[in-house]
């Protein structure tokens, strides 16, 4: 077995060593495997131009993209050359992760559309080359519609007049990236030029009544995800589907359908206009071979490298002359459907997305009071109101930068303390010796302490004490307590008003409350079944019950949120079929908190379970014998012997699981997400919204996670002492 | 003997719970399973999770994945995982193994401090730690590296493991290598021979969670590691969930594969896993 062992060491150790040839070039997307294949294609007519060139692709999953390239480019552990959407390069360029391409000669900026290479400059800087746009355009069954419909309403007036079942349309009407093409049509806009919330007014609340209207009349389904999407429009039963190009590779072949431009909407008298994302391929500002970088970020968006990627990646390619053909009706030889060169259309009449930081901090509190909209009964004018005010709580100015001068005299000064009075503790005879008996449990003890100290402890640390610090990524200064103070003070909001730390506080202690509770009881009664004398099939049992703990989380969670679908979960299925109304879960705080809920208790029994199961083995048999032959009944043994028995050896594993239960975020952001309107988030999953959707501002969610410990840590004590004082008294 | 009679009725009624309960803990696995084997199903509201058309393509795609070389990437991924969830069990459990030991036998200056600080590692949400640790392993050079995971997810298994050999060291009695010592051995060799061997059970399950913390880990795999051949199978099950577009069907089926391990090592270890906890909540 041993030599095994050290086998794999020395392979695993030789792996992470790999040759570095003279030229080569490092290359990051987070493309899926249509595109990266197109893009492969033209990374290898690039190599084939230059001989003796490497190029490197690596994937990197989308999730972890942005703040991947925010830690690895610093650290030189960064791409030469990537990929990504032009809305993030106004957080790269202030953070210095990219560097300007350089001169472009007249040819190449007639290549692309002005809009699109604007989109990729900052302050009049070209940072980047338009490789591929990414928009919205209108998928038409034509089984179903022979003839695309022209407007809005003539697809609203299908309902009824389509076979059984069928959607006239199918789109995300909850997501605000979608219901924004409404919004232009109407003139409206999501925020200004500026960066102020302009998602307000006439537009804004025709916008929202016209989706309310949509989802009322049953013209679009409820509670649409991509998913949802993808599946009604492949099986033919949605006529039309407002899609981006994406969705294609996923619908069946044998579906007979077309791509056209987005409909007009006769009440606004203008045209659905989406947004318009410009994926630019930029060169890093660590690049190890800046030349060589920038001449494959050049090719890779050209003629040829474009053309390539239209070809075989089918993607809708930014620059022009690939699309160009002999006659203005034709279709490229790439494109034989015709449905790429829709979606060029739609991106030259679409509106590209806004660099300013603000755009990405826009799109929640907008779906939000959709949502809210579509789902309760509030008027789009206080919806509205509302979201203004989310907004700009999420975008607020930064504290000021504050002198560090203070409390580094404060921490100098404590230490001293510290230090003088460990030196005169050590001089303590008593102490010496106490140390010195010390000394053996030491050497068991050292390299844990130094381990844990190392890498669990220090990394902690520094994070609690960025909590000190405020600003955008990497990009931080200090502020002293400012980041407490504005938690704390609910940031110039009621104290228990919306999204107040005292009210999701409030959320957080029940949700930990009533988990518990299910999680121990339901994992006692379980194991007491199952440690029934002669139990037939306790083995299978067990292995089946365990279940709900051996599958990742991550997924099960998934699961149960589509368990909890309006119109195609499970839980209203059954619901249905035995009468019952069916519930819009996340419609209400109550039910969305009880599918949190439902799914943690589901994920968190097992545990519980087999603790008990161990706790009722360790008890010992001849109690219950005694007890027998005492004449006590079966009851009188459960509460005379089992509970008291039970009680001290489970009390551990109930801490442990509050505190995990506390920090639960994995629920809490993938089922409910925080719906309605955020009033399910816990602490945590605040913390996590903070730093991964609100434009990474890490001090802050540190300071949420400070603020999480300082709690945990002083009630498990409080409660700690209390269980042991009772212990003493009893 | 009031209990005797009626027995065939509660005996049911047991089972009737029981079953219950083994149906609603299966039921959302069920509903994966089908994301996974129906690839393209049309969507309607169903009570049971039955698909009506079977097709492996979806576990075809992710388990056959391949690199521009040819290499089996899948294999690669699986072997990563393997190995660093291993030795992140094996380094857990050599490092804590020792310390909860001491933390059972001994009397030392710290110990109160050290089992207060062993919960506090809990309650700490990691949020604010993923940067601090970038750039520590950045410093050491093991970014890209099996090693730097293994050691970072073998010290964040440390606290919970010493809580737990702790609970299963005080359930020992103190008799047996008192024994032993009384017979010449020392007390490190009283506790490798006579301790170690009688905490089996706790040991194989300590391994388990140190093992099932490294399988289900997504975060810092993926900011540590940069090269595909070196993620981790939760990192690649991310691969399916993109900006624009995600495939569940795949997802699902990745999420199977990943799971089946673990539900092997449980039902492999089942046994001991419920005398393991057993020492554990004397804690």
């Amino acid at each position: 077995m041993r030599p095994v062992l050290a086998l794999f060491a020395v392979l695993a150790l030789l792996g992470t060593a790999a040759p570095a040839t003279a030229q080569e070039v490092v290359f990051w997307h987070h493309y899926g495997d249509a595109e990266a294949e197109g893009l492969r294609a033209a990374v290898g007519a690039f190599e084939r131009e230059h001989p003796g060139v490497d190029v490197r692709l690596v994937h990197t999953p989308f999730g972890a993209y942005a703040s991947k390239l925010e830690s690895a480019i610093p650290t030189g552990h960064g791409p030469d050359v990537f990929i990504d959407a032009h809305e993030r390069l106004g957080t790269y360029a202030r953070a210095g992760l990219v560097q300007p391409i350089g001169e472009l000669g007249l040819a190449l900026r007639l290549e692309y559309e002005p809009e699109h290479l604007g989109a990729l400059a900052v302050d009049e800087v070209q940072y980047g080359l338009p490789v591929a746009l990414k928009t919205a355009a209108l998928y038409v069954n034509t089984d179903l519609l022979p003839t695309p419909p022209d407007s809005l309403e003539e697809i609203a007036a299908l309902r009824g007049r389509l076979p059984e079942g069928v959607w006239p349309l199918v789109f995300e009407a909850e997501s605000s990236y979608y219901d924004a093409a409404l919004l232009h049509a109407w003139g409206g806009r999501l925020i200004d030029e500026d960066g102020a919330w302009a998602f307000e007014g006439e537009a804004a609340e025709r916008t929202l009544a016209t989706i309310r209207e949509l989802t009322r009349a049953g013209v679009v389904p409820e509670e649409p995800n991509g998913d949802l999407v993808t599946q009604l429009f492949g099986s033919g039963q949605a006529a039309t589907a407002i899609g981006g190009p994406w969705i294609a590779g996923d619908l069946p072949d044998d579906l007979s359908y077309t791509v056209v431009a987005l409909p007009r909407v006769e009440a606004a008298g203008a045209a659905m206009r989406p947004y318009v994302t410009i994926e630019g391929v930029f060169v890093a500002a660590e690049a190890r071979e800046p030349e060589l970088a920038r001449e494959l970020a050049l090719f890779l968006a050209g003629s040829d490298g474009s053309t390539l990627r239209a070809r075989i990646g089918q993607q809708v390619v930014a620059a022009r002359s690939p699309w160009q053909t002999e006659r203005a009706a034709e279709t490229p030889a790439f494109d034989p459907s015709g449905r790429l060169t829709a979606f060029r259309r739609a991106a030259s009449d679409g509106i590209p997305m806004s660099t300013h930081a603000n755009m990405r901090m826009a799109f929640e509190p907008a779906m939000r009071a959709i949502r809210k909209v579509l789902r309760g009964d509030v008027a789009p004018a206080n919806a509205l109101a509302e979201a203004r005010h989310r907004f700009e709580d999420v975008t607020r100015p930064l504290p000021p930068e504050r002198s560090p001068t203070v409390p580094l005299v404060v921490v100098g000064l404590v230490l001293l303390i510290v230090a003088i009075s460990a030196v005169r503790r050590a001089r303590d005879p008593q102490f010496r010796e106490s140390l010195r008996a010390s000394v053996p449990a030491y050497r068991y003890v050292a390299h844990a302490a130094l381990a844990v100290g190392l890498l669990v402890i220090a990394p902690l640390a520094v994070g609690a004490a960025t909590s000190l610090f405020a600003g955008y990524g990497t990009d931080m200064h200090y502020v002293g307590l400012a980041n407490y103070a504005d938690i704390l003070t609910a940031r110039g909001g009621e104290l228990l008003g919306h999204g107040s730390f005292y009210l999701v506080l409030l959320v957080t202690v029940l949700w930990t409350l009533l988990n518990v509770a299910f999680h121990v009881g339901i994992g006692v009664a379980l194991a007491l079944l199952l440690n029934r004398p002669g139990l037939l099939l306790k083995g299978p049992y067990r292995v089946l019950l365990i279940l709900p703990w051996a599958v990742p989380s991550y997924v099960t969670a998934l699961s149960w949120k589509g368990m909890f679908h309006r119109q195609f979960g499970a839980i209203n299925a059954i619901l249905e079929a035995a009468g019952a109304e069916p519930v819009s879960w996340f419609a209400q705080w109550s039910t969305a908190f009880a599918a949190n809920v439902a799914t943690n208790v589901w994920l968190g029994f097992p545990f519980m379970m087999v603790v008990t199961l161990g706790a009722l083995a360790a008890i010992p048999k001849d109690l219950y014998e005694a007890a027998a032959v005492d004449g006590a009944n079966a009851w009188q043994r459960f509460r005379l012997i089992t509970v008291p028995n039970l009680k001290p050896m489970l009390a551990p594993a109930v801490v442990m699981g509050s505190v995990w239960t506390f920090n639960m975020f994995n629920v809490v952001f993938l089922v409910s997400g925080g719906e309605p309107d955020g009033s399910t988030e816990i602490l945590v999953s605040e913390a996590y919204r903070w730093a991964f959707t609100r434009s990474a501002q890490y001090g802050y969610a540190a300071a949420y996670a400070v603020l999480i410990f300082g709690i945990l840590f002083f009630s498990t004590r409080v409660i700690g002492r209390r269980v042991e004082g009772m212990g003493g008294t009893a | 003997m009031s209990e005797r009679r009626g027995g065939l009725l509660v005996e049911l009624l047991v089972h009737l719970a029981l079953l219950t309960a083994v149906v609603v803990a299966l039921y959302p696995i069920l509903w994966v399973i089908t994301l996974a084997v129906s690839p393209g199903e049309a969507p309607e509201p169903r009570v049971l999770p039955i698909p009506s058309e079977w097709s492996l393509d979806n576990f075809r795609e992710v388990a056959g994945r391949t690199d521009d070389d040819g290499t089996w990437l899948f294999g690669v991924q699986l072997f990563n995982s393997l190995f660093i969830s291993a030795a992140t069990a094996v380094v857990a459990i050599a490092i804590a193994t020792p310390a909860a030991y001491a933390m059972s036998r001994f009397d030392f200056v710290g110990k109160a401090g050290a089992t207060r600080t062993i919960l506090a590692t809990q309650m700490f949400p990691g949020v604010a730690a993923a940067i601090p640790l970038y750039l520590m392993m950045d410093f050491l050079g093991l970014i890209d590296t099996r090693t730097g995971l293994i050691l970072v997810y073998a010290t964040t298994s440390v606290p919970f493991a010493v809580f737990q050999l702790r609970g299963a060291f005080d359930g020992i009695p103190r008799d047996l290598e008192e024994a032993a010592m009384v017979d010449g051995a020392t007390r490190f060799g009283a506790f490798v021979r006579v301790v170690l061997p009688a905490a089996r059970p706790a040991l194989a399950v300590t391994c388990l969670f140190a093992f099932m913390t490294a399988w289900n880990e997504f975060i810092l795999a993926a900011t540590f590691m940069n090269e595909e051949a070196m993620f981790t199978l939760p990192v690649v099950l991310q691969r399916y969930v993109g900006e624009y577009e995600s495939r569940w069907g795949a997802f699902a089926a990745g999420a199977i594969l990943v799971s089946v391990p673990v539900m092997a090592l449980f039902y492999w270890l089942q046994r001991h896993l419920v005398g393991g906890l057993a020492g554990a909540v004397k804690g």
